[in-house]
């Protein structure tokens, strides 16, 4: 959290040569520059600048392309619950649409929940919300090797509130092409 | 890189005394109505060392919840050897035990001589002189409360062992995480790995050498484990889906993990030297947050097969798993005590998620915290406290909790979020 005013990019540096620095407090170390150089995995869809980090998603896309990405790009879901609610079907139906037209696009559903419970199992949870969703997709015909899940569980909240408004925007599907 | 190197010369300094302002501080919550009074003289030549043992001591010693130190301002006297103690002003102020001692400055190493009293018998229980280096006078202060605390209550002292957490700041897309490890007092706190993907679920090796943990680095889930003397760190796991959930087994050759590879998480143990995996649970459930027995035999873990979660316990010669959880709706996150008698684990009622201690003999559930939004419970080596993750007001912070309940601390950090507390085993 110190290196929270600087620039990222400058992170690795510092961490490593910070824990040189002040060596004299203990051994432990930064073993590894691994630790800053994970990219963005498209949370809300906003952090296309980063790509996704290994390779696939935006690598292939043109511009054309992604202006024909349906815009709303996330679902929400109720407590404890890993049912489409009705409002999102055309939602998903347009994605599935889009990933149908373009066979060589792949989607990462980035399954959330809301923070109450425990971590680990919170993971869980947000797996099962993006399993749902995929599994809506392949019925409507888009192949699934075209679609990859990652559950964040509780671990990137949208919204920061322990009020059930808060809850309600971070139990959600994120479609990050 | 010259300049990015310039630029992290020139930050360094001002890193470094960052580091030492961003330390946890600790708030005693709740006292123990049981707590055994102590006096802790200031000892004699102490008050100008960069660290005030005498303080440290004390400090350790309330907030174990079983010693209630007597205010300094009531100290009637300063003896600062057994030799200059009327035993009879200590009994005036209901005093049970007494600490004195003094610290003589050898060439640059300090000499910390130290004697515990008791009152009532006015005998000697302890006597001892520790030799620190001007580097080492807190981890000496741990020591000599290791010391009181063992020779009072018989059980081993945890002042001297450490703290892995995670902290957060920024929300959504922008959320800086970092692992530290700091001493059990929050002092001395080391950053070990930072990202922009997030890290959760520490777990100390079994020599307290190394760390397992999850990080989403790659963009993806992974099971990391970080050797903390030499830096050196490898990837364990990267299977598609969840990777999580890392427990050492006892002899610290295995790592139990929930994985969902094959569909929905399921416990899995993996052999490090050799990486053979073993599937252990078959359920359409999650199946996750395993945790071995100290004695190796079975692991407890959580799953929602029922249809809500409850904790488990998965016996390893039979192959049998049995849920051990049926007070409440919620019961998450098992760990056991050191004796392996009772489990402590997360537990949710009509006001919240609280820390509770499950006894095995009795299956009695006891609700140790009145917070409401506590997480990932950690038990100390000589299991006395709990540390765990818990919210004041929109921030997270650490809190423990006596494992009996009646005492309770907690460890505001000045920013950012602090949570996911590892305590470490014994480190010597």
């Amino acid at each position: 959290m110190q290196f929270k005013p600087y620039a990222k990019g400058f992170a690795v540096a510092l961490s490593l040569a910070v824990l040189a620095g002040c060596s004299s407090t203990g051994g432990t170390q930064d073993g590894s520059m691994d630790g800053t150089s994970g990219t963005g995995a498209g949370g809300t869809g906003t952090a296309s600048s980063q790509g996704m980090g290994d390779g696939q998603g935006t690598s292939g896309t043109s511009m054309s392309d992604r202006d024909a990405i349906p815009e709303q790009r996330t679902i929400y879901f109720a407590f404890d619950r890993d049912t489409i609610r009705p409002e999102f079907e055309s939602v998903l139906s347009a994605h599935a649409e889009y990933l149908q037209s373009h066979p060589n696009t792949n989607v990462v559903l980035e399954g959330h929940a809301d923070e109450r419970g425990t971590r680990e199992y919170n993971l869980g949870l947000g797996e099962r919300r993006a399993r749902a969703v995929e599994q809506y997709l392949t019925v409507e015909g888009v192949s699934a090797s075209q679609i990859e899940i990652v559950s964040y569980g509780e671990e990137r909240p949208a919204v920061r509130g322990h009020d059930e408004e808060s809850y309600a925007q971070n139990r959600r599907v994120v479609f990050a092409y | 890189m010259k300049r990015l190197n310039l630029w992290a010369a020139s930050l360094l300094l001002m890193l470094c005394a960052g580091m030492a302002h961003a330390e946890l501080t600790i708030e005693i919550t709740k006292g123990s109505d049981q707590a055994i009074p102590i006096a802790i003289v200031p000892m004699a030549n102490g008050d100008d060392l960069p660290e005030n043992v005498s303080r440290i001591v004390s400090n350790d010693l309330e907030r174990s919840g079983r010693f209630e130190p007597l205010p300094r301002e009531s100290l009637i006297s300063r003896p600062s050897s057994s030799e200059e103690v009327h035993y009879q002003d200590w009994q005036q102020l209901n005093s049970d035990y007494l600490v004195v001692g003094k610290i003589e400055n050898q060439g640059g190493e300090y000499r910390i001589q130290y004697e515990l009293l008791n009152v009532n018998g006015q005998n000697r229980m302890l006597g001892e002189v520790v030799t620190s280096s001007r580097d080492q006078l807190r981890d000496s202060a741990h020591y000599i409360s290791d010391q009181i605390f063992e020779e009072i209550t018989g059980i081993r002292g945890a002042f001297s062992t450490s703290v892995a957490y995670v902290t957060a700041s920024g929300v959504g897309d922008d959320i800086d995480y970092a692992l530290s490890v700091a001493d059990a007092d929050g002092h001395n706190s080391q950053q070990i790995l930072s990202s922009d993907e997030p890290i959760l679920s520490p777990a100390w090796s079994p020599d307290g050498g190394k760390l397992a943990y999850v990080s989403f680095e790659t963009g993806r889930p992974g099971i990391y484990v970080q050797n903390l003397a030499t830096g050196q760190r490898v990837r364990l796991t990267s299977f598609e889906g969840i990777n999580g959930a890392p427990a050492w087994s006892p002899d610290g050759r295995k790592l139990a993990m929930s994985l969902s590879k094959d569909g929905q998480p399921e416990i899995y143990v993996m052999d490090i030297a050799s990486r053979d995996l073993r599937r252990l649970t078959q359920s359409d459930a999650i199946d996750t947050e395993p945790e071995w027995a100290p004695n190796g035999r079975s692991l407890i873990f959580t799953s929602d097969r029922s249809g809500n979660p409850q904790i488990y316990r998965y016996d390893l010669g039979s192959g049998q798993a049995e849920r051990l959880t049926f007070t409440g709706s919620y019961n998450s996150r098992g760990r056991f005590s050191p004796d392996g008698d009772a489990i402590f684990m997360v537990t949710r009622d009509d006001s919240g998620y609280h820390v509770a201690r499950q006894d095995l003999d009795t299956d009695r559930m006891t609700i140790l915290t009145d917070s409401d939004w506590d997480e990932s419970p950690s038990v100390a080596p000589n299991g006395t406290m709990v540390i765990f993750a818990t919210q004041e007001g929109t921030r997270g912070v650490l809190g423990a909790v006596s494992a009996d309940g009646s005492a309770s601390f907690r460890l505001p950090s000045p920013q950012g979020d602090v949570r996911e507390p590892a305590w470490s085993p014994f480190l010597d």
